[in-house]
């Protein structure tokens, strides 16, 4: 079997601009980038900033899948810039900012807003009980690990929100990763913050808007599934509002 | 330096056709329609029931048309595509921990599938097809 892996190859790349200062909308330009075939996407982009085109701006950091800024549109699927492999792309391809969010420049976007939705949801330990150092760490088992570990998997890379049809429809929709952070959150056994979160998620702007397309589900690159943490959240959401308005005298 | 974001719309008439995953998905909603068109049929069968014989004898004529028989089988086959589709990924909303580990999901599917076929063969035991 032929070695080809560090055969360099002329790779087309489509590449979304965008400068706010001279540009009404945003149009494709072509490169032609000698690349390495093992080399990945954000690779491919490294090089044509380094020796094209230094005004290329593009949001990366640890280049091994953990930070979740390197999300972009290539060819019209979400994929993380790090994990998307040369080699899986044989003619050419196209790159473009993360869809359903605003372009700040090239292929950088506006996360404000899912930035603000996360704060939403409070992703962070709400302890039911007052605790003092004297009382020490908390136990969990094994058993209760697993229960919400694969959603605290997630990285924030923002991919289900670029695939999410109805994130497209309607930003007002909390989204695919803050309610699977929320759930990941009411799942865990040392957490007592669940009904202020169902305030934030089991609303309109919440799971309800949710159609269970399962697209968020399909691109995630750290397989926590969210689409199934929204399931999980409305058939939980459902049963809470079957206990309050016909089983009052039953205790949650 | 001036921000200035650019927004991508999105069509809301002619999104599906962007990937066909979402595709898929309509492909799932619009055979609930057919569903839904089904069960008004039975509820005028249940109106003309109680009308009174004539009316009833006029609606199981009506069924019997060409046209009806098409529509029926039609539902049929997108009432199946979309039971399999909504049981496939059930798994997904009713996840079941017995100790550590959770049940897999062709476990929670297959049971749905079984509680389906049961009831089916009741209801038509019931209606005295056997
Ligand atoms: S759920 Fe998956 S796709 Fe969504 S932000 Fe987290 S890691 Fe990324
Ligand atoms: S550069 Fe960090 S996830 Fe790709």
């Amino acid at each position: 079997m032929s070695d080809n892996r560090m055969e360099v190859r002329q790779v087309e790349l489509e590449v979304l601009r965008y400068n706010p200062e001279t540009d009404q909308e945003p149009k494709l330009q072509k490169f032609t980038v000698p690349c390495v075939n093992e080399w990945c996407v954000l690779d491919a982009l490294n090089y044509l900033k380094d020796n094209l085109d230094p005004t290329l701006a593009y949001r990366w950091s640890c280049h091994m899948q953990v930070c979740g800024s390197c999300g972009m549109m290539i060819n019209g699927e979400p994929k993380l810039a790090c994990k998307a492999m040369l080699r899986d792309y044989p003619g050419t391809i196209r790159i473009e900012p993360l869809a359903h969010f605003p372009v700040e420049r090239d292929l950088v976007t506006v996360a404000d807003d899912f930035m603000a939705k996360l704060k939403r949801v409070k992703p962070y330990l709400i302890p039911g009980q007052p605790r003092t150092l004297e009382d020490g760490e908390y136990k969990q088992s094994p058993e209760q690990l697993k229960r919400y570990r694969q959603y605290a998997m997630c990285i924030n890379c923002m991919l289900c929100y670029a695939a999410c049809p109805e994130y497209g429809l309607q930003p007002k929709f909390i989204g695919p990763a803050a309610i699977a952070l929320a759930h990941r959150y009411n799942q865990d056994s040392r957490d007592g913050g669940r009904d202020e979160r169902q305030e934030e998620i089991a609303t309109n702007e919440g799971v309800w808007e949710c159609t269970f397309v399962g697209a968020c589900s399909e691109v995630c690159p750290k397989h926590v599934d969210p689409a199934a943490a929204l399931q999980q959240v409305k058939v939980a959401s459902t049963v809470d509002w079957y206990l309050e308005h016909f089983m009052s005298w039953v205790k949650k | 330096m001036s921000r200035r974001p650019y927004v991508r719309e999105v069509s809301p008439t002619s999104w599906y056709f962007r990937m066909p995953r979402y595709m898929r998905y309509m492909a799932r909603e619009v055979t609930s329609v057919f569903i839904g068109i089904y069960t008004v049929i039975l509820l005028v069968g249940l109106a003309r029931l109680s009308d009174g014989d004539l009316a009833y004898q006029g609606y199981l004529a009506a069924l019997r048309q060409p046209s009806s028989i098409v529509f029926h089988v039609l539902a049929l086959a997108f009432s199946l595509y979309n039971s399999f589709t909504w049981f496939n990924v059930a798994p997904k909303a009713l996840p079941i921990q017995i100790g550590e580990e959770f049940m897999p999901d062709s476990v929670v599917a297959g049971g749905h599938y079984v509680v389906w076929v049961a009831l089916s063969l009741f209801i038509l035991f019931w209606a005295g097809v056997f």
